[in-house]
C-alpha cells in the first residue's frame, strides 16, 4: 500500500520528489561509473520479476490471510545499492501511472520509503555486514530478515511522518505510529523469510549473481560516506524525535535571568536598531521557539501565564510537537548543509 | 490467477488507447507531463476542509477525456479500483475529527466528514489526471519526456525495459500459476514452500532471458536512443496548451470558482 496524493500536501511531497530526484541522478551516475553494462536489461527484467512476483499472493497458515513479496531486499542483495533503486524506483513508477498505487506526486515518497531505505540503509549497513562476503545459509537467514524488517520499519515511519506533516489526515502521531509500525513488523518478517528463501535458493543453484552485486558496488576504498551518511541520520533522528524530549524547563541563563529579574527573558527596548531588529526576526523565523507559529491570540494568553508564574499546567514532557519535530530535522538539516559548505569552502580556498 | 491476467490486460488496453490519433495524443509529451503535475500540485495544495474549490478542476479530466476520446467508464472504474488506497486512511478523519463544522439545514456535519470528502475528491482528481496521462501520450511517450526534461538516462532505459518485460514475465508467471493449478487439482492456497521454489524458478527463468534478450538488442543495433515514430518538436499549440490551463489552475486555486458562480446565480434570482 503505498501512498496516495490526495493525503499530501504540496510540500510534503516537492520535498520528496527533490530527495528522490536527488537519489536517482546520483545512483544512475554510479552505476555509469562501476557496473558493466549488461546489468541494465537484467535490471529491467528483475523489475518486471518483482512486479509479478507481487501479484503471487500466498497464503499464511494459521491467519487466513495472504501476504506477497515487497522486493526491494531481493533487489538491493542481487543488483547492488544503486541498481536497486533505479529498479524499486522504476517498478513504482509503473504502478503509479498504470494502477494508481500511490499518486504521482506521492511517488517521490513512496520511492524514497521503499527504495532508500532496504537499498541504502539497510543493505549496506546490515545485510552485508552479516552476509556481505561469506554467505553461508545461516548468514543469509539471518541478514536478510534483520535487513528486511528494520527497512520495512523504517519505510513505515517514513510514511508516519509524511502524512503527519502534510496534515491531511487527522490521524495523530502516536496512533499512526502505533498503527503502522507493527503490522510492518509482520510484514517484514515474512518478506525477510521470501528474501531468505529466494537468495539461498539463488546462491545454491547460480553463485556467481550473488557476485554481481559485489562488483557493481563501491570499491572497498576509504570512503567517509558511511560516516557522513550515519551522522546525517543520527542529526535527523535526534532533531525528529530526541528534540520532544528536551526539557521545558528554563535553560542555565534563562534560569539565572528569572531568579534575578522575575522572568525568563529581558525585554530590549522596542526603538532603534533593537526594534528593527526584533520585528525582522519575527517576521523571518518560520519556526519561533522550535515550534509552529502559534496564532497571535494563543501567544498574549501564553504571556499572561508567564507572568503569572506558571499558574496553570505544566507543559507535558515528553512534549511531542509536530512542529518542534519539524524544527529539528530542518535545524538539523540546514546546520550541516552550512557546515559542508564551510568545510567545501575551506577545502577550496587552501587547496589553491 | 485473475489478478495477473486482468493486470495485463489493463496495461494492454490502457496503452492501445496511446496508439490513437487525437489533438491530445499529438500535443508533445513534455507538455502533458508537466500540466498534469501543475495540476495535482494545485489540487493537493488546497486546505484540508476544502470542497467547493476543488471542484471546477473537474474540468480539467472531463476536457481532456472528450478532446482525447478515452472511454470515461472504464477510466472511472479504474479509479474505482484503486479507491481503497485513500478510502482506508481518510475514513480515520470523520472517526477523530468530531467537531461540528457546518449545518447542512437540520443536519450538523462534522469537519471529519467534510476533510474525508475532500481527500476522496482530491484522489479522483489526480487519478484520472495520471490515468489520462498514459492513456493520452503513451508510456514511450512518457519515458521520452522524462529523458528530454532531464531524468537520468539509465532510468528512462530502466522504465522502458521494465514496461517491455513486464508482459513477457508476467505471462511465464501465469503458465507457472497455471501448471501448478492443473497439477494440485485447485489446491487451495499454496504453501510457503511451494512459493518460494516458484519464485526461484521464476527468478532463474528470468535472468536467462535477460541474457538473451539484451544479446538479441545488441545485435539489432540498439545503442541507448529512445525512438518514437513522431519526432519531438515544441510547437505553438503546445505552449499554449500548457500556460493555458496553468493559468486556469492558478486562477481556480485563488478565486473560489463555484462559490462565485452560486453567488452570481442566486443573486441573478433576487
Amino acid at each position: 500500500m503505498h501512498m496516495a496524493d490526495a493525503l499530501i500536501s504540496p510540500a510534503v511531497g516537492g520535498t520528496m520528489w527533490a530527495a528522490t530526484a536527488g537519489l536517482t541522478v546520483y545512483s544512475a551516475k554510479k552505476l555509469k561509473a562501476e557496473a558493466d553494462e549488461h546489468l541494465v536489461p537484467l535490471m529491467g527484467v528483475l523489475g518486471a520479476f518483482v512486479f509479478a512476483a507481487q501479484m503471487l499472493n500466498f497464503t499464511i497458515p494459521a491467519t487466513g490471510s495472504s501476504g506477497h513479496l515487497g522486493g526491494g531486499m531481493i533487489l538491493a542483495i542481487l543488483l547492488g545499492p544503486y541498481a536497486g533503486f533505479l529498479v524499486m524506483a522504476s517498478v513504482l513508477t509503473i504502478q503509479a501511472l498504470f494502477f494508481a498505487d500511490g499518486g504521482l506526486l506521492a511517488l517521490g515518497c513512496n520511492i524514497f520509503n521503499l527504495g532508500f531505505f532496504p537499498c541504502f540503509i539497510a543493505y549496506p549497513f546490515i545485510y552485508k555486514k552479516i552476509a556481505g562476503d561469506q554467505p553461508t545459509r545461516g548468514r543469509i537467514l539471518l541478514g536478510a530478515m534483520t535487513s528486511a524488517i528494520i527497512g520495512l520499519q523504517l519505510g513505515a515511519f517514513g510514511v508516519v511522518l509524511e502524512t503527519l506533516f502534510s496534515g491531511i489526515s487527522e490521524l495523530p502521531f502516536a496512533s499512526f505510529v502505533l498503527l503502522m509500525q507493527p503490522i510492518h513488523l509482520a510484514i517484514g518478517i515474512v518478506e525477510g523469510l521470501i528474501t531468505a528463501a529466494v537468495v539461498s535458493f539463488v546462491w545454491k543453484v547460480h553463485p556467481e549473481t550473488l557476485t554481481l552485486a559485489k562488483a557493481s558496488a563501491s570499491a572497498p576504498g576509504h570512503s567517509h560516506k558511511p560516516l557522513l551518511v550515519g551522522l546525517a541520520l543520527f542529526a535527523l533522528a535526534a532533531g525528529g524525535m530526541l528534540s520532544w524530549f528536551a526539557s521545558t524547563h528554563p535553560d542555565g541563563l534563562e534560569w539565572s535571568i528569572k531568579a534575578v529579574s522575575g522572568k525568563e527573558e529581558l525585554e530590549a527596548s522596542k526603538a532603534g536598531v533593537h526594534g528593527v531588529l526584533a520585528s525582522l526576526q519575527e517576521k523571518l523565523s518560520f519556526l519561533p521557539d522550535y515550534d509552529f507559529k502559534k496564532p497571535v491570540g494563543e501567544k498574549e494568553v501564553k504571556a499572561d501565564e508567564d507572568k503569572e508564574g506558571k499558574a496553570g499546567e505544566e507543559k507535558s514532557w515528553p512534549e511531542v510537537s509536530a512542529g518542534k519535530s519539524l524544527a529539528g530535522v530542518l535545524g538539523a538539516a540546514l546546520t550541516l548543509l552550512l557546515a559542508g559548505a564551510i568545510g567545501f569552502g575551506l577545502r577550496r580556498y587552501y587547496a589553491r | 490467477m485473475g489478478n495477473l491476467e486482468s493486470a495485463l490486460f489493463n496495461i494492454g488496453y490502457l496503452e492501445t488507447l496511446a496508439y490513437q490519433q487525437t489533438p491530445l495524443h499529438r500535443l508533445d509529451p513534455r507538455v502533458k507531463l508537466l500540466t498534469t503535475l501543475v495540476f495535482i500540485v494545485a489540487v493537493v495544495s488546497f486546505g484540508k476542509y476544502e470542497i467547493t474549490g476543488l471542484l471546477p478542476f473537474v474540468i480539467y479530466p472531463v476536457v481532456l477525456i472528450a478532446v482525447g476520446n478515452l472511454p470515461p467508464g472504464y477510466l472511472a472504474k479504474k479509479v474505482l479500483l484503486a479507491a481503497p488506497f485513500a478510502f482506508f486512511i481518510g475514513i480515520f478523519n470523520p472517526l477523530l475529527d468530531r467537531a461540528v463544522l457546518v449545518h447542512l439545514g437540520p443536519l450538523a456535519i462534522s469537519g471529519g466528514w467534510v476533510s474525508f470528502a475532500s481527500i476522496m475528491l482530491r484522489f479522483t482528481l489526480t487519478v484520472s489526471a495520471g490515468f489520462i496521462l498514459i492513456a493520452g501520450t503513451g508510456l514511450n511517450a512518457v519515458c521520452l519526456a522524462l529523458d528530454r526534461l532531464g531524468a537520468p538516462r539509465s532510468f528512462v532505459l530502466q522504465l522502458l525495459f521494465l514496461y517491455r518485460y513486464i508482459f513477457v514475465l508476467t505471462d511465464e508467471a501465469l503458465r507457472l500459476a497455471r501448471a501448478r493449478a492443473l497439477r494440485s487439482f485447485q489446491g487451495r492456497g499454496m504453501g510457503f514452500k511451494v512459493f518460494t521454489y516458484m519464485i526461484g524458478q521464476l527468478l532463474l527463468r528470468t535472468l536467462d532471458r535477460a541474457r538473451r534478450i539484451h544479446l538479441a538488442m545488441l545485435s539489432r543495433g540498439f545503442d541507448g536512443e529512445i525512438h518514437l515514430l513522431r519526432p519531438l518538436h515544441l510547437h505553438g499549440r503546445d505552449v499554449v496548451f500548457f500556460l493555458g490551463w496553468s493559468g486556469l489552475f492558478a486562477l481556480m486555486r485563488w478565486y473560489n470558482l463555484s462559490d462565485q458562480l452560486g453567488r452570481l446565480v442566486t443573486e441573478l434570482f433576487q
